[in-house]
């Protein structure tokens, strides 16, 4: 039997097609069946199943491009279950999973591990990267190839810098190949070394030892002759400097593969808001000066930003509530990626499908997903927001194995209602 | 002194660092300091102020002159003093600074005075803690009652702040001592500059309001105070300059760079001294211009007139309600 269900007063937002009207949307057995403006306008849908969104935004389900589990290994903080629970909770219907658990995820039955488990204990879309070097030590690179055909995404060491440049060259002549994208962090392992805040008069006062903030850039720079040489496509997971900003831009314009991302965390806070050693606001790369989180801001909005990711990074009581220098990096996201970003609309700096193709359209088309659109025969990923709904975020509420958040009291406003993945609703907010 | 109506001195519970402090405070710090100089002095060194009260020393890097003065200060004022030192490889992994301060807690001080190598560490157990915290130095953030002391050291042969210049010279960048002193030598009206190489300076330096030089005689120049930073050792061996003796040559202060300063300018030093790296010997043990035992002695009184404000803030019945 064909199951259906009909979504009805909705506002369809479909960044990847340039949409955003009211209308229906019609579900056949997991994929966008119909969608459109007049859909549903004559007739009551013959469907057992119809749903009211009462005017409220109907978007492609969220793809989030970076966030770090604990599975394997460390499973304490975050499973693939746990971690599914909050990310559709925050409307995220696909998760891009980071390789450096425990192990590392450098060989293509840990892909198939990842993968399997997914099915197996999670309602989220998992989509795993893989390492790009063996055991992320930036010197022997991974079996591109196989990773690639056992369903690794994307190559990435992780929050590590892959430090030789001959190292780095290859890896991205040799993904050239396959076409594999190539995830960056950015940040000079050098410079970086034994720091956790970025250097500058708060890291002064606060006596704690920071890197510049140019740390960035520079790698930023050096990745951009490598993609230039190599013709590698290459996405830079996260950044969080204008420098490093205007040196995407530029290569952008020189027309090469070049694509970054950049976190809510840097959006919403700067290196200010770690006042007395907060370790929850310890992340990786350092929260930055206002400039440049001003800086991130406008990215988005213009469009020279391609995505905004989570990264989120769940942490224990063991490894925060330490002293600042001692205490991990990372911070909890998934739950709060929707709520900032919306931030950005309400604040006027971007409309809302402007927002939303950082977080649909444009992940799914730099990772080469179907996801990420209303267009027909999409899998029906979905998820219904409220974007003006008022909430405070609690950390007892955090659907995360760890409560590590940034943001907690925080005020937001407009966050998911419902979830749905593959046309089931997977989540739904209680009143 | 009469200790059951004394007035409260300090706003807070804890003394974490001078950043927070009010002229007043660190006015009225030094005015009781004084008088436990006179009593440092005196035949009979002690008092029954803390009877019954328990201090404990928890430090988590080495330290001979703090810990034993804050020993000494605690068993003056008649408190009972616990020494803990805590080598950081003792601490088994996993077990976090605050699973320690949560232990130490059960045991019910007073008074905890910790030293530890991260910054943040007195604030995160002043957190956690329901007794008294005194930071002892926490990695490069503060060390309060070292600039108090200097503080004592300074108002007692001058006189007072106003308009005097200090220059503070070497590691300012990894110097919880420079840091602590910047603040309160600022906040009391000195001039304060900073003297080192670029490589030892924290970035963005000059915010602090202090004037910042990279060559000796000319940030000595017309100094009123000389205070000289000890220099870490593996700090010296080409990570941030080349050599001890390089160093020497440059940055350490001896007789010939001391000349440009004031004439009769004074010479400081938090100790333990490096001979020959920060300071030469002869200007080390001039007793007409180096007040570096003047500064231990002071420290005694200091710790003592901490203590004693901080308790003042203690309830009869025991310790701080949580």
């Amino acid at each position: 039997m064909t199951r259906r269900i009909a979504f009805r007063n909705a506002r369809l937002v479909d960044p990847a097609n340039g949409i955003d009207v009211k209308g229906g949307l019609l579900v056949e057995n997991g994929r966008i069946a119909d969608v459109g403006p007049r859909l549903f306008n004559d007739a009551e849908p013959n469907n057992p199943e119809v749903i009211d969104a009462k005017g409220l935004v109907l978007a492609p389900g969220l793809i989030d491009c970076r966030v770090f589990t604990g599975e394997p290994g460390s499973e304490y903080r975050e499973t693939l279950a746990s971690a599914s629970e909050a990310a559709l909770a925050g409307g995220i219907t696909t998760i891009v999973t980071m390789p450096n658990t425990d192990p590392i995820i450098d060989e293509p039955s840990l892909v198939d591990f990842i993968l399997r488990r997914a099915a197996g204990t999670a309602k989220v879309r998992v989509a795993p990267m893989a390492a790009l070097t063996k055991g992320l030590l930036g010197e022997t690179m991974t079996e591109i190839g196989l990773l690639k055909e056992a369903g690794a995404v994307a190559f990435t060491d992780g929050d590590r810098t892959i430090s030789n440049t001959r190292v780095l060259r290859r890896a991205l002549a040799y993904a050239s190949n396959f076409g594999a994208l190539i995830v960056a962090h950015a940040e000079d392992p050098d410079l970086t070394e034994g720091a956790s805040v970025t250097e500058g008069e708060f890291a002064m006062r606060l006596g704690l030892p920071g890197a510049p903030s140019a740390a960035e850039a520079i790698v930023v720079e050096r990745d951009i002759r490598l993609v230039e040489m190599t013709g590698a496509r290459y996405h830079f997971g996260q950044i969080s400097t204008r420098a490093a900003l205007d040196a995407i831009a530029a290569a952008k314009e020189r027309g090469l593969p070049v694509t970054c991302g950049v976190s809510a965390h840097h959006l919403a806070l700067n290196e200010l808001d770690i006042a007395s050693y907060r370790t929850f606001m310890k992340v990786k790369p350092p929260l930055r000066s206002e400039a440049d989180r001003a800086a991130m801001v406008e990215g988005v909005a213009s469009g020279l930003i391609d995505v905004i990711v989570s990264s989120h990074d769940p942490q224990a009581a063991d490894t925060k509530r330490q002293t600042f220098a001692q205490s991990a990096f990372g911070a909890v996201g998934l739950e709060t990626l929707l709520p900032v970003a919306l931030g950005l609309v309400h604040d006027g700096r971007a409309h809302l499908s402007h927002v939303l193709k950082a977080l649909t359209a444009t992940p799914a088309k730099i990772l080469g997903l179907t996801a990420g659109t209303l267009a027909k025969g999409a899998p029906a990923d979905l998820v219904l927001i409220d974007i003006d709904e008022p909430f405070t975020l609690r950390e007892a509420e955090l659907r995360s194995r760890a409560h590590n958040t940034p943001f907690a009291g925080r005020r937001f406003h407009g966050r998911a209602a419902k979830t749905f993945v593959g046309g089931e609703c997977v989540f739904e907010r209680k009143k | 002194m009469t200790p059951a109506a004394a007035d409260p001195i300090l706003k807070s519970s804890h003394l974490l660092g001078i950043e927070s402090l009010s002229v007043e405070e660190i006015g009225a710090l030094l005015d009781l300091a004084d008088s436990y100089v006179l009593l440092n002095r005196g035949a009979t060194k002690k008092t029954d102020l803390l009877k019954g009260r328990t201090l404990i020393n928890l430090f988590f890097e080495a330290s001979t002159r703090t810990q034993a003065s804050f020993e000494l200060a605690g068993k003056r004022l008649g408190a009972d003093v616990m020494n803990m030192s805590v080598k950081t490889s003792s601490v088994s992994k996993g077990e976090t600074l605050i699973d320690t301060a949560s232990t130490l807690n059960a045991m019910r001080p007073d008074i905890l005075v910790v030293r530890h190598q991260d910054s943040g560490a007195a604030e995160l157990l002043a957190a956690k803690l329901d007794c008294c915290v005194v930071n002892a130095g926490d990695g490069s953030h503060e060390h309060p009652t070292q600039a108090l002391l200097d503080a004592l050291t300074i108002r007692r042969r001058r006189g007072s702040f106003e308009g005097l210049i200090v220059a503070i010279c070497g590691d300012v960048a990894h110097s919880r001592v420079a840091r602590s002193n910047i603040h309160l030598l600022l906040k009391m009206g000195a001039r304060v500059r900073l003297v080192a190489p670029r490589t030892l300076l924290p970035a963005d330096a000059d915010r602090f309001g202090a004037e910042i030089f990279h060559d000796m005689k000319e940030g000595l120049a017309g100094a009123d105070i000389v205070m000289m930073l000890r220099l870490q050792l593996e700090r010296m061996a080409g990570a941030f300059v080349p050599s001890t003796r390089e160093y020497f040559r440059f940055y350490g202060l001896d007789h010939d760079k001391l000349k440009a300063a004031k004439p009769g300018a004074l010479v400081m030093h938090p100790g333990p001294m490096n001979r020959g790296v920060e300071i030469d010997s002869a200007v080390a043990d001039d007793i007409e211009i180096s007040l570096i035992q003047e500064q231990v002695e002071m420290g005694v009184a200091i710790r003592m007139a901490v203590l004693d404000a901080l308790s003042r803030g203690l309830s009869r019945e025991g310790r701080n309600t949580p």
